[in-house]
Parts: structure tokens; C-alpha cells; sequence
């Protein structure tokens, strides 16, 4: 038995065959494809209820918005917004349970992988839960007509964007957090106030100056103004600076984020 | 002071955390092959030792190679061939038995085909062969260890270091390890553990260094320690007024230490005492050689440790 357990040859994977980040996503994959159903429902459910509630309720009393019907106005904003919720629910709390209640970072760290690629993994699947659950609203709205194919699938890419600059965001919050408590001033002071400038249940337009500035300077301003057009079948105005935004802010903040979780966990 | 078959080399190694020191220059060697233990009491610096080998915690100063490899610059490379116990469980709960060794393996670069083919060993060997599909949660705390052992041996490392293995478990389940890890040195890999249950080190351990405020107190073969450091003969005693009546026959020994109400007599030759013993009838006693205990109590000193 021990001869078969520690029998050799040598097992040839120590060197790198995929990047050190890919068996970190797929951990995390693997876990959630256990629950998959219950999550894209549960993924599917909040945006759907906003999007009948509001879009029929404030849609019936409304003149067109921005041009366009308040439907198809609120449907670009609920896909944004649940890219946006996804990547932060699971760089925040998700994250957060595997780095400190079940210690699966401390346990991936005495392997050959280092901090960095557990960052990036956990960034990944982020990103990849922004695009699982803009993705099933996608296909819903596609399926009731409120989607402007093909051109509405270069929204899929933007999805993964939005998902990596509030993976990245999250991760920085993470990294900070002494306990789940702590997560609720990010969503209080950051998240909630810029779901209702940024242009995802009206027009950001219409708030006063000094607001429709700060809007401007928010990662979720600028994820909206990409998917709102593609989905009425237009180009976006000034894609390069809203995907240049982004991407911007997906490298800054993953950068502070490695600082800030190696000074927690590595010193 | 390194050597061609030492699996770790330390020297001169020191951490403080905000000014405060928490190993101040420690230095060893570890001989390839064998079970090397690191003790010392609560806040001794066992743990930060251990994060420091593993590259997990930057040195202030000194020199770490382990396997050959400088640590940390190098340590992802070396902990390729290293395989880790830590002190508590951190094995997946989201995963089945069989899968957290599937995932575990796939950090090493593993492939699946190989870890497949490796698993009903590492089960055998930990006594899981039938928890195979079982969900973590459901197993029992010694099960959860072994499932840990078996994690830390999915890559066949050379070093393996254990952080108090046996922390928490019941007879049984200690035993059990203890087996396990004598068969790991049988087939020629090197532990690295660290422990304050002495009966653990005397067991397993062929050399060990005592760790006290940050620094190496004594190093030596369990045995040797117990030989040098100490009388070999012990004969303990409480009771009613138990530290009054040993005070007033302290020249009956070598060394009395007195801890609450339990006298130490620490002796070459017991005989004078149990005669001294038979007289007094009220008072109970323990005779008994001495052990690693002994020492570690007389190199650490009695206070508690928190």
C-alpha cells in the first residue's frame, strides 16, 4: 500500500503548464456548479423584480425616457447593476470566507501558487460571476424582445469588464475588513449612493452638476453608457474611454488590493 | 553549517513585529531523513519559525534554505516538494473527501490522471478508503487530520512540516498518526514538527531544539536532553502539607522544585526519599523516570504561558 502510495516516477505537473491563477477560478467554479441552479435563479430573481416592478409600475406613469421607452431604459441599468452586484457579493463575502472563516487561502499559500495568483483567481471568478448573471438577464430580455441582437452580445466582453473592476474594487475592501459587518459601509456609503447616480434607474443627466461630475468619475457610470446603446442596436459614444476607464480602474485597485492583502496575511 | 543532506538550513534568523521580537536569532539544521522537532512553550515563536520556512512570512534577518532552495526568494519552488500540516483544519467543506485531494493536487500542477491514480493510496493510508465520497463536514476531528495528513502528501514531498499534528485529538486518534508519521520517516522523508506534547517529541522526533523567547534553549536527541539536562529520577509527591515536609528534607535530593501543591524531587538515587516516604503515611507520591517534560519544565521554567 505504501509502496503504491509513494510510488515513483516522480509526478511530472511541478512545472507550470496554466497560469497559477486558472486552478484557483476552477476551485471556486468547481463549488459553485455544486449550487448553480439555485444561484442563477437567485442571480435572475432580484433584477427581474426591480425590472417588472419599476418598468410596469414607474413605466406606465412615465413619458419616454432619454428616448426610449422606461423598460428598455431600466433594462440596460438592471444588467449592470447585477454585473455589478455579482463580482462585489463574491469579492466581498465570498472572498472573505475563503481568506478568513475557512482559511482557504492559508491553505493554497503552502503550495506552489503565491498570493498573487489567488488574487488574480479570485478576480477571475468574480469577473466570471458578473458575466454568468448579466449573461441569464441577458437571455431572459432577449427572449421578451428587449434586446437588440446581434449587436447586444458585444455587451457579454463588457459584462466581464464591469465584473473586473468591482472584483477588484471588492478585493481591496476584503483585504481591509476585520469581520462581514464591515462590508456594510462599502455597500452603505459606496455602492447604494452610486446605484442611484449613475445613470441605472434615470438619466444622471438631470442631477445637479456637482453630482453628475462625481457620477462621471464612477466605474458603474461608465459600464452603463457602454450596455444601454448596445442594447438598443447603437454603437456607444466614446467606447474607447469607457473601456480605457475600466480598465484603468481594474488595474489600480487590483494592485492596491495585493499590496493590502499581502500586508495582512504575509508579514 | 549547511550540509549536503540537511533538508532545512536556518541561521541567524530574526522577526520582531512592531518592535517586538519575536525570534531573535535562531539557527538549526534540520538532517534529511528524520523526524526533527521544534518545541517551546505557547508565544516561543514555533509558528512564525514555520512561516518564515515556508516563505509565508519575510525574515528580518538570516539565512533560510530549505532544500537547497533560499527562502523566500525561491520558496514557490520549494514548496513543490513540500507538504504542509497546519495547526487547524483548512480542508475545503464545499468538497467531498476525494475531491478536496482532486483540487488540492491541481495548486501542485498536478494532472487528474495521476492524482486519480494516487488517491486510493492516500486514502488507504489515512484510513479513508471508505469516506471516499463523504463530505468533509461530516467527518470526525481525528478524520479531518488524517484527511490533512493525506492532503499534504498529494504531491509525494520530501519535507514535510506538521504545526502541533495532534493539537485536540483523542488517544486513539493520536495514536494513529504517530503510526502514520513514523511510516512517512520509514520511507525517507523528513519531518519538520513542531509540538508542546513532550510525549510526542520523545516518540517521533530523532532531534529537536527546545524554543524559548525566540531563541534555541538546547538542541539534541530527545534521550541525550533528558540525560544532560536533567536527574534521571523523579519522585513527585502532594498531599497535606506535601511542600512543607519536602522543604524540610530538601537535602534528601539533588533538586526539589515545588509547583502549587505538588513537590519535585529530582534525584540520582530515590532510595532516600521513599524511605523518608514510608514514615509519612498521609502523603502520596509518584515514582518515576524522567522525561522530556522534565527538561522542557526546567529549560522554560513553570509560569504559564498565554
Amino acid at each position: 500500500m505504501i509502496a503504491r502510495l509513494f510510488g515513483k516516477p516522480k509526478p511530472p505537473g511541478l512545472r507550470r503548464l496554466s497560469p497559477g491563477w486558472l486552478p484557483v477560478w476552477q476551485r471556486n467554479f468547481l463549488v459553485w456548479r455544486k449550487l448553480a441552479l439555485p444561484s442563477l435563479l437567485g442571480n435572475l430573481a432580484d433584477p427581474l423584480i426591480y425590472m417588472l416592478g419599476l418598468g410596469y409600475g414607474l413605466g406606465r406613469m412615465l413619458p419616454q425616457v432619454s428616448g426610449i421607452d422606461y423598460m428598455q431604459f431600466l433594462v440596460a441599468g438592471m444588467i449592470v447593476a447585477s454585473a455589478m452586484n455579482a463580482a462585489t457579493f463574491e469579492a466581498l463575502y465570498s472572498a472573505f470566507s475563503r481568506m478568513h472563516t475557512q482559511k482557504t487561502w492559508d491553505a493554497i499559500l503552502v503550495t506552489p501558487l503565491s498570493l498573487d495568483d489567488i488574487l488574480a483567481g479570485e478576480l477571475f471568478w468574480a469577473a466570471s460571476k458578473s458575466f454568468i448573471s448579466g449573461f441569464s438577464i441577458l437571455l431572459v430580455i432577449s427572449a421578451i424582445g428587449l434586446s437588440s441582437l446581434p449587436l447586444a452580445l458585444w455587451i457579454l466582453p463588457i459584462l466581464f469588464l464591469t465584473g473586473f473592476a468591482f472584483a477588484a474594487i471588492g478585493l481591496i475592501v476584503c483585504a481591509l475588513a476585520p469581520s462581514y459587518d464591515f462590508f456594510m459601509y462599502y455597500f452603505t456609503l459606496f455602492i447604494t449612493p452610486m446605484l442611484m447616480i449613475s445613470g441605472i434607474f434615470f438619466p444622471a443627466e438631470h442631477l445637479p452638476r456637482a453630482i453628475y461630475l462625481v457620477a462621471s468619475w464612477l466605474p458603474l457610470s461608465h459600464a452603463v453608457q457602454l450596455v444601454r446603446p448596445l442594447l438598443l442596436g447603437e454603437f456607444p459614444k466614446d467606447i474607447v474611454l469607457h473601456v480605457a476607464f475600466l480598465l484603468g480602474i481594474t488595474v489600480a485597485a487590483f494592485r492596491a488590493a495585493v499590496f493590502l492583502t499581502y500586508r495582512r496575511l504575509l508579514n | 553549517m549547511a550540509s549536503l543532506n540537511s533538508a532545512l538550513d536556518i541561521s541567524g534568523l530574526r522577526k520582531s513585529y512592531g518592535g517586538k521580537s519575536v525570534i531573535s536569532g535562531i539557527g538549526f539544521s534540520a538532517p534529511a531523513g528524520m523526524c526533527f522537532g521544534i518545541l517551546g512553550p505557547n508565544g516561543a515563536g514555533k509558528t512564525t519559525t514555520l512561516r518564515c520556512c515556508l516563505g509565508l512570512t519575510p525574515p528580518d534577518e538570516g539565512k533560510i534554505l530549505l532544500r537547497g532552495h533560499s527562502i523566500p526568494d525561491d520558496a514557490c519552488a520549494a514548496r513543490a516538494h513540500v507538504g504542509v500540516v497546519p495547526q487547524s483544519d483548512n480542508l475545503d467543506p464545499d468538497f467531498t473527501v476525494r475531491e478536496n485531494l482532486l483540487i488540492y493536487a491541481r495548486y501542485f500542477g498536478l494532472k487528474k490522471t495521476e492524482t486519480q491514480r494516487r488517491i486510493p493510496g492516500l486514502l488507504d493510508f489515512a484510513g479513508l478508503a471508505d469516506k471516499e465520497t463523504a463530505r468533509v463536514e461530516t467527518l470526525s476531528g481525528g478524520m479531518k487530520r488524517r484527511l490533512t495528513l493525506a492532503r499534504a502528501l498529494v504531491n509525494d514531498p520530501d519535507v514535510l512540516f506538521l504545526d502541533e499534528p495532534t493539537t485536540g485529538l483523542d488517544p486513539q486518534a493520536r495514536h494513529l498518526i504517530w503510526d502514520r508519521l513514523k511510516q512517512l520517516v520509514a520511507q525517507g522523508k523528513t519531518l519538520i514538527l513542531t509540538t508542546h506534547f513532550m510525549e510526542e517529541a520523545e516518540r517521533l522526533c530523532e532531534r529537536l531544539i527546545v524554543l524559548d523567547h525566540g531563541r534555541v534553549v538546547a538542541e539534541g536527541n530527545p534521550h541525550e536532553l533528558i540525560a544532560s539536562h536533567i536527574e534521571p529520577n523523579v519522585v513527585e509527591i502532594f498531599g497535606e502539607n506535601a511542600v512543607q515536609w519536602a522543604h524540610a528534607r530538601r537535602a534528601l535530593c539533588r533538586r526539589l522544585e515545588i509547583a502549587g501543591e505538588t513537590a519535585y524531587f529530582y534525584c540520582d538515587d530515590t532510595a532516600p526519599i521513599r524511605e523518608a516516604l514510608d514514615k509519612a503515611r498521609v502523603l502520596h507520591s509518584l515514582h518515576r523516570a524522567a522525561n522530556l517534560e522534565d527538561v522542557f519544565i526546567k529549560l522554560t521554567g513553570r509560569e504559564l504561558r498565554d
